[in-house]
């Protein structure tokens, strides 16, 4: 295992629930995705369900859902917007959410209303949280 | 007294002196001693040899399909059940199994659901099948709520000539959802005649699935493109409904149609009737929809040395992992009697089941053309229909069937009885059980009502 | 006296089968060899059907029936089942299946009647039903009953479509949450979401049972019900069940019993005394049908005076005359849920155990349920962690925690070693709110050698854990198939034969 690919990144925030949110670029675009502290609570990821683009997001709602053979998570959205692009490349390779989470593995591209900051964890935070 | 327990009076003192109490009773001190050990008014134990005399004349009050010829339909269907299918199902290996939560000890049972999938994909043209459900009228139900969930729409179109007892299991299935059902109204026509089915014209774009039945509860066998073309441009899933698939043999399948969901009742497929049940409910789907899909679901896999193995899969789907978000709350497949399906499809093959359909049909179309040259009765069901069909004639439909029983002909299902609204004639189904010589006592015993 | 026991030191191979795989259906069909002839028709063939409503092709195996039976026989040498060996799945009940309820569900007169024969030809067949009816309320203390539903998950979706008949009935739209235990079983929550309600998990409290402070605190005025399963999935009789259901009635909710756990209780207590307002009964657990490798069952529902008019139809009555007929239409049922009057082939199985067993026999069933299971308790209290320390009822709950803090060995590999040793293992993993839980149910059917054989093979495994535990991680040893990839079928699902992937 590429130990880099599972170090919790600074350049990005947190949520209580696991998931990482990024800003690209664009001020409004935000790559969000799951922490490597969750895939490896999961196990094998065998199914990542998400929304379709156009599908707009509710901070703090479930909007999408992860499965592992035994398990099912969904998954809380970081913000609010709407969905721009979903990582295509889940459907049929689930493992890159193991393999390389905060890359590869990222969820979907959202146009965030609002700047998604309230309640987010900071990397330290998040470390903090499980226990790292 | 026989409990088929097999503990013995000394097993049971050491047990306790183990356990550290006095007697039995003692273990139940939990229980609230005003509620304990209350009387049972229940009629004295039977051995073996009186409940099986006591069961036996309860039986025996009972005309069975082979006492009296058989012309009833409407959901179970006399077909042939050849004996292996019962020897089959009765192999303990396969009958005192449980849910295969063990794959390694299970193996059996896994590859059988597998192929129990497959030749429900392949008999009904669809491409991922679960392992089964209850029944087709549950499966129907089942698969409006997947419909729902797919399109996240709120409405639902029923034919009317649907299998009534299956619409009253979708307005069960979906009752407590606040579903709207429209279902397309049945009527005859000035030739006397059944009018053909507008459901497709309430298909619109609230409109999550329309279920359709084929051949219909009538007899009818349809040509679906109209509804297929007005589920597609309303973006609605189109659902096939089958209460006997031996039909499949011969027609089109629901995946040639168009169908997203199909599903069917698998007791004509070499089931015993049973007054009802345990039958199995056939439920296929096109592959992009299988995360719907409700029930078991067996897929092939390998284990650490390469070979070939089955498991339970897409589990996630179900309820001992999603709770209140799974699918349904089905943790049951009828395990047991998709195997009886399995090889039933196995032992007929193609051309067994190709012969049953064109006997069925025969008998149906023989006996139409009869009833229709001889009796004050007439056919209602237009041309083509299976094997099934509706009689309008001088007396209603439980009039009729009371003559007929009179005769000893389990002879037919008065429509009415399933559905007050249905035009007030009788349904007669036929298979290949039934012979010329049976038709026309049929035939000479309708002929002596209004002669 | 009791034979010698088999020696614990040579595991076996419990699954007979060989080392060839069988092959697929697909890979037996030889077609031009069908399995099955029809008596000739006798009358003139039917009109040929309009090209565009027939099928192209139909794909099925044709197979001779000497090679149908043995491709059945070879796949049912590689199960384990009641038959063969120990099977004491928590919450399942794999009693045995006794041979006389067989040979009644093969009498003509039960196997080969039409569903729909008119009432005065079917007369006892209904007076069966009838009489089912009349002993299952006796048995729960209910008013009346549904023989319908097809299985215990279809008997809480008729049990909780009643109780929300029941709210509606009475112009109370409010209600919307359902209460259940977390150690419940997950029909419970998917039938309340089902049944359009949310569900609100109820902890369990230090005791194993239902904590009453948080119960209190969710019973307000939106509370449709609640769903409970007595004794517990811990194995536990709820001490309080009285004033649970009081809670619960008094904010106006209705209380569903899950009867999953019914074998503990047969002439034990009635749960209808007990404050449940309706109750389904899983008949292939308590009253001995073949769970058939899946299904089916059968899962009637006995409700109160309260839920009666809502009743799934059709039900079974009894007229002046004394002959029995089917109604069909009662105006605030709830309606119908499968096709027909319910699994019948099963419910004959069901009776015939009932009558054969009469008051003393029921009870005599569960004292002994409860007994076995009471002695595996005190025989492994020393070497694994019961989850609640206390009498158990019909089955108990263990936890491997253990082993898993010492060893690195997990309740899957002993529950895969289990099956080396010729037992199937128990429930694992189950109730979620017991750590690497087993729950076993050994049943009232098994004999005290068999307990005692069970309680040295669990004794051999945690010793094997601690010398050898790659043993238990590498289990098990001597079967058809090894541990299966169940990720890559799941990740790549090959459903049937024929598609992508697959090897035909």
């Amino acid at each position: 295992m590429d130990q880099d690919a599972h170090t919790t990144p600074t350049d990005r925030r947190y949520t209580a629930e696991h998931e990482w949110i990024k800003q690209e670029d664009a001020d409004d675009t935000f790559l969000v995705g799951i922490t490597s502290f969750a895939q490896e609570q999961l196990g094998d990821i065998v199914y990542v369900e998400l929304p379709k683009v156009g599908d707009r997001i509710e901070a703090g709602q479930p909007f999408g859902v992860v499965e592992s053979v035994k398990t099912a998570s969904d998954l809380y959205a970081p913000v609010s917007g709407e969905v721009l692009e979903v990582n295509a490349a889940l459907v049929d390779e689930p493992q890159i959410v193991n393999d390389d989470p905060y890359q590869g593995g990222w969820m979907i591209r959202v146009k965030a209303e609002g700047t998604p900051s309230e309640g987010l964890l900071s990397a330290e935070q998040y470390a903090d949280q499980i226990g790292e | 007294m026989p409990t088929f327990t097999q503990l013995t009076d000394l097993d049971r003192e050491a047990m306790l002196q183990t356990i550290g109490v006095g007697s039995i009773e003692d273990l139940f001190a939990d229980v609230p001693a005003d509620a304990r050990f209350p009387r049972l008014d229940l009629p004295p134990a039977l051995s073996e040899v009186e409940v099986q005399r006591h069961v036996g004349r309860l039986a025996a009050r009972n005309v069975t399909v082979r006492d009296w010829p058989c012309f009833l339909g409407a959901g179970a269907y006399n077909h042939a059940s050849p004996s292996v299918v019962s020897h089959v199902m009765g192999m303990p290996q396969l009958a005192t199994a449980y849910t295969p939560y063990q794959p390694e000890v299970s193996q059996g049972t896994l590859q059988a659901m597998f192929e129990f999938q497959s030749l429900v994909c392949d008999l009904l043209g669809m491409e991922a099948a679960n392992a089964s459900v209850y029944d087709g009228a549950s499966a129907a139900g089942e698969a409006v709520l997947m419909a729902q969930r797919i399109t996240r729409r709120e409405r639902v179109v029923l034919s009317g000539a649907l299998n009534p007892q299956w619409r009253e299991v979708i307005q069960s299935y979906v009752a407590a959802r606040g579903v709207e059902v429209a279902t397309s109204e049945v009527a005859l026509g000035a030739s006397g005649a059944l009018v053909a089915d507008q459901v497709a014209g309430l298909v619109d774009a609230r409109t999550a699935c329309v279920v359709v039945m084929q051949p219909d509860a009538f007899g009818r066998v349809h040509d679906l493109a109209p509804v297929a073309a007005a589920a597609r441009e309303a973006g609605a899933l189109l659902v096939v409904a089958t209460a006997d698939p031996t039909c499949y043999a011969l027609l089109r399948t629901p995946g040639a149609w168009g169908a997203d969901i199909a599903v069917a009742e698998g007791q004509p497929l070499g089931l015993p009737l049973q007054f009802g049940g345990p039958w199995a409910g056939l439920m296929a789907c096109k592959s992009r929809h299988l995360r719907q899909l409700p029930g078991r679901i067996a897929g092939q896999t390998t284990d650490h040395d390469g070979r070939r193995g089955w498991v339970l899969t897409l589990q996630a789907r179900e309820q001992h992992i999603r709770r209140e978000k799974a699918t349904s709350n089905i943790c049951t497949s009828q395990t047991l009697l998709a195997i009886g399906v399995s090889a039933y499809l196995s032992l007929l093959g193609p051309e067994g089941l190709r012969e049953v359909a064109r006997q069925s049909r025969a008998y149906a179309a023989y006996a139409a053309a009869e009833i229709a040259a001889r009796t004050a009765f007439r056919v209602a069901t237009p041309a083509p229909f299976y094997n099934e069909l509706l009689i309008l004639g001088p007396v209603g439909g439980e009039a009729a069937r009371h003559h007929l029983v009179e005769r000893q002909i389990l002879g037919g299902v008065p429509a009415r009885s399933l559905d007050g609204a249905y035009p007030d004639g009788l349904l007669l189904a036929f298979t290949e059980m039934n012979n010329r010589e049976e038709i026309d006592a049929l035939v000479q015993a309708l002929a002596e009502v209004g002669a | 006296m009791i034979a010698a026991m088999p020696d614990l030191e040579s595991a076996r191979t419990v699954v007979t089968a060989g080392p060839q795989p069988e092959p697929l259906l697909s890979e037996l069909s030889h077609a031009g060899a069908p399995g099955y002839r029809l008596p000739t028709l006798d009358v003139p063939e039917a009109d040929s059907l309009d090209a565009v409503l027939l099928r192209e092709d139909l794909p099925l195996p044709e197979i001779g029936e000497l090679d149908v039976v043995r491709h059945y026989t070879h796949l049912a040498q590689r199960n384990v089942c009641i038959d063969s060996v120990f099977y004491p799945l928590g919450s399942c009940t794999m009693k045995y299946n006794p041979r006389v309820n067989e040979d009644v569900a093969r009498l003509p007169g039960i196997a080969h009647v039409h569903p729909l024969q008119p009432d005065e030809t079917v007369q006892g067949a209904l007076e069966l039903l009838y009489r089912l009816q009349q002993a299952l309320t006796e048995i729960t203390g209910f008013e009346s009953a549904t023989l319908q539903p097809a299985a215990g998950a279809q008997g809480e979706l008729a049990g909780m479509l009643m109780i929300r008949a029941y709210h509606v009935d009475r112009g109370d739209a409010r209600r919307k949450k359902v209460l259940v235990p977390d150690s419940a079983h997950g029909t419970n929550p998917a039938t309340a979401a089902m049944c359009g309600y949310y569900t609100v998990a109820i902890p369990t409290d230090a005791h194993g049972e239902v904590d009453l402070d948080r119960l209190r605190a969710e019973c307000d005025d939106t509370v449709a019900g609640m769903m409970l399963t007595n004794p517990n999935t811990l194995g536990l009789f709820e001490r309080h069940l009285q004033e649970v259901t009081s809670i619960v009635h008094a904010a106006g909710g209705l209380v569903y019993g899950d009867g999953a756990n019914l074998n503990a209780i047969l002439g034990v207590v009635k749960p209808a005394e007990m404050g449940f307002d309706c109750l389904h009964i899983n008949v292939h657990k308590t009253f001995s049908t073949p769970h058939g490798a899946g299904g089916p069952g059968a899962g009637p529902v006995v409700v109160s005076e309260l839920l009666e008019p809502y009743l799934p139809t059709p039900l079974v009555v009894q007229g002046d005359d004394g002959s029995f007929a089917l109604v069909h239409h009662r105006p605030k049922s709830i309606g119908r849920l499968k096709g027909f009057q319910g699994h019948f082939g099963i419910l004959a199985r069901a009776y015939t155990y009932i009558r054969m067993h009469g008051e003393d026999g029921l009870r005599q069933v569960s004292q002994t349920a409860v007994l076995n299971a009471n002695y595996l308790r005190a025989c492994l209290a020393d070497l694994y962690d019961l989850a609640y320390d206390r009498t158990c009822m019909h089955e108990l709950v263990i936890s491997g925690r253990r082993l898993r803090e010492q060893h690195g060995v997990r309740t899957l590999d002993v529950a895969k070693r289990l099956i080396d040793y010729g037992i199937h293992p128990p429930t694992i993993y189950f109730p979620l709110n017991v750590e690497e839980a087993l729950m076993i149910e050994p049943t009232e059917t098994e004999s005290k050698a068999t307990l005692d054989r069970f309680v040295r093979v669990m004794r051999r495994i945690a010793e094997e854990a601690a010398d050898d535990p790659e043993l238990l991680r590498a289990a098990p040893h001597l079967q058809p198939v090894g541990r299966l990839d169940e990720v890559t079928a799941a990740r790549k699902p090959i459903l049937r034969w024929g598609a992508a992937g697959s090897e035909e």
